[in-house]
């Protein structure tokens, strides 16, 4: 898993909530055996018709959009499905965070196991950012801070909280699996329990 | 006299601590042990990937079952034997799980199984879904199990393969809520309709963060099928798990399935069994209180399933931004009556209403009737079991006559994964759980309802309930007789 710091970039504002994970990855999409790829569907009834060709007023066909490593959702980000093709199909794409005023238990969880970070803002923050769309911000990991810059120039610095235990994998770019591993005598020992 | 310091647990609570193999701390979650993993074709390959990277076997094969179910087809094999799959890739999938259960030993119902099934009906049916047990699955529809009064939920592939490897997964303990739902569901109200009017009540995503116990007189009224019916859309307003305390009628269900312990044995396991319940005291993060005499026949109108409305009344208007957009893919106007809304095509299946008592619902409907002339359906068992009873029934001969089509075991258009599609801007009456844009094939718009709502509208070929009928579409009066 790739660690994850510090990223200045602009965002790419998806306003619409409730985007489930059918939306972030289509079901067709899902007969493969590894996630090599997968990027290149990511939103995929999004930004191609019918025939396959991308639609071109969409704002995940943009040049930009490749660019821009911090997805901002709205609210209820990643509902649905456990499916772990979309945090895949997002990094893909090219995105490194995913910012919403909520974000799906599972989405979330499978998230931090493949190093894409998950940014839960309150609910005043996030309306801010959804008016931000292309704007430069700073998610910053170790600090636990999400750094916006006014029009006026002014800085501005949200907190935010996350999983103790995901901030320090996704940091280091730790395998959670390694935690699960020292932990075999326990295992052992309650597999022997009554 | 009471000891003073033992807490009232719920029954979350008693199912988390029986399987706590590391407590959670400041700095790390818990180590959860799990009793019974669920392994289907598409969330599996990259979780057996590990086993193979870090050059290990499957823990406790004996505690893993596997299935096909998600990208198999529902049509069975051509003039040449081969099974129609959708693409080549989609047959590797299968391939591919067969060959891992091959490799690490692990029961799989392939196509020669008797008990081939959609993963959360065939957990259930096989006695292999017990309570007390922590269940997991790649997929979010595992809170069905929860019916059992299992500590049941939904994994990525990650932890598929954690569980594969180590039997254990890393959690932070979710929040409780219990939801108890008074008074009695009235005639023709089914689980299906009673989820809807929760998950509405909820919004889709009301249960982050939580288990939900179900309680109550009209949690407890249910059988077993329609427990899981209603475990099973847990997810839909967001929550891990749903939870029904275990009691006679989970005992019935079980008695004498392959997979509990017989005689003496299962009279012992039952008795610990029903020791499963909250506590009188037991306290909880969230209590809700809803009355299931008011709840009618429901039905959903937009993309998410917490957009639903008792058939017969108006679209309701938007209250935001995307609940227009929503309407506007739906092809709906607020204030429109629902009837209006010609349905293309309908489907009764899926591990939410795809169960033999799903199947006689919509039969008892169509009995004697037939479709209307424009409507496809397709009635798409839950598993071969089910299949098997449906058709000693005569269940399939109903559904023939009326002009449905009986197909072979399987996620078919629920998921939309194997070739079973809704096409674009076509109407569907679904008895499945996600109405998402696009979830039954791209451009497709998505009718929740119960089995009987669906069999309704697939006579009249518009949005209808039951008690609409009357003598539509009849073949002749005393068939119905
Ligand atoms: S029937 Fe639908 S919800 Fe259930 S397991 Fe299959 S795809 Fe998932």
């Amino acid at each position: 898993m790739r660690a994850f710091t510090k990223l200045t970039g602009p965002i790419l504002v998806l306003e619409q909530e409730n985007i489930d994970t059918d939306q972030i990855i289509p079901a067709r999409y899902l007969t493969v055996t590894n996630f090599d790829g997968i990027g290149e569907h990511a939103f995929a009834d999004w930004r191609f018709d019918a025939n396959g060709d991308p639609l071109p007023g969409h704002v995940l066909n943009e040049p930009r959009a490749g660019h821009s490593p911090i997805l901002v959702g709205g609210h209820n980000f990643g509902c649905g499905s456990s499916r772990e093709h979309a945090p895949h199909a997002l990094l893909g794409f090219g995105f490194r965070v995913v910012i919403s005023s909520q974000i799906a238990d599972i989405f979330r969880s499978n998230s931090h196991n493949v190093g894409l970070l998950p940014v839960v803002l309150d609910a005043t923050q996030h309306a801010s950012l959804l008016q931000m769309d292309g704007e430069e911000i700073t998610v910053d990991l170790e600090q636990c801070r999400v750094t916006v810059r006014a029009t006026d120039g002014a800085e501005q610095n949200w907190a935010f909280t996350i999983d103790p235990f995901a901030r320090h994998c996704l940091l280091r770019g730790l395998d959670r699996f390694d935690f699960l591993n020292q932990a075999e005598d326990a295992i052992e020992a309650y597999e022997k329990s009554p | 006299m009471p000891v003073p310091e033992l807490l009232p647990e719920s029954l979350f609570d008693k199912l988390w601590n029986a399987h706590v193999v590391e407590p959670q701390s400041e700095a790390t979650p818990a180590i959860l042990y799990i009793d019974l993993h669920l392994v289907h074709e598409v969330t599996s390959p990259q979780g057996f990937d590990l086993l193979r990277e870090k050059g290990i076997g499957v823990r406790r094969p004996e505690r893993t079952l596997a299935t096909l179910d998600h990208a198999t087809p529902s049509l069975p094999p051509g003039a040449d034997g081969q099974r129609p799959y959708i693409t080549e890739q989609a047959h590797y999938q299968v391939q591919t799980l067969r060959a891992n259960c091959r490799e690490f030993g692990i029961e799989l119902h392939d196509w020669d199984s008797p008990s081939r099934g959609i993963v959360h009906v065939m957990g259930p049916e096989l006695g292999a879904t017990q309570p007390g047990m922590t269940i997991v699955c790649g997929d979010s529809h595992t809170s069905t199990h929860g019916a059992f009064g299992a500590l049941a939920f939904g994994i990525g592939t990650t932890e598929v393969g954690h569980v594969l490897a180590k039997q254990c997964l890393l959690q932070n303990k979710p929040g409780s809520m219990r939801i108890n739902v008074a008074g009695t569901l009235g005639e023709g109200v089914t689980a299906k309709d009673l989820a809807l009017n929760i998950i509405r009540h909820l919004g889709m995503n009301g249960g982050t963060g939580y288990v939900i116990e179900y309680a109550g007189e009209a949690v407890r009224s249910l059988d077993m099928e329609s427990r899981m019916t209603l475990c099973n859309l847990t997810i839909e307003a967001g929550a891990r798990a749903g939870l029904i305390a275990p009691d006679e009628t989970t005992i019935d269900y079980l008695r004498g399935r392959a997979k509990v312990p017989q005689g003496e044995i299962y009279a012992r396991a039952a008795e610990q069994w029903l020791q499963l319940a909250s506590d009188k005291d037991a306290a909880f993060d969230q209590e809700i209180t809803l009355d299931a005499s008011g709840m009618r026949p429901t039905i959903t109108y937009g993309t998410d399933p917490g957009m639903s409305v008792a058939i017969g009344e108006p679209v309701p208007a938007a209250s935001n931004a995307s609940q227009e957009k929503a309407l506007q893919y739906m092809g709906f106007r607020a204030g429109q009556s629902m009837r209006e809304r010609k349905v293309d095509i309908v489907f009764v299946g899926s591990c939410t209403n795809g169960r033999i008592s799903d199947l006689r619902a919509a039969a008892s409907v169509l009995r004697g009737r037939r479709l209307a002339n424009h409507v496809r359906m397709l009635v798409v068992p839950g598993s071969e079991n089910i299949r098997r009873q449906a058709e000693i029934e005569g269940l399939h001969e109903v559904f023939s006559t009326a002009g449905a089509e009986w197909r072979l075991p399987g996620c078919s258009m629920c998921i939309a994964m194997n070739g079973d599609t809704v096409p674009p801007g076509k109407t569907a009456v679904s008895t499945s759980n996600r109405n998402f844009a696009g979830r039954q094939g791209a451009g497709s718009r998505t009718l929740l309802a119960s089995p009987e709502t669906a069999a309704a509208c697939a006579v009249m070929g518009h949005v209808a309930k039951v008690m609409d009928l009357g003598t539509a579409n009849l073949e002749t009066v005393q068939e119905v007789a």
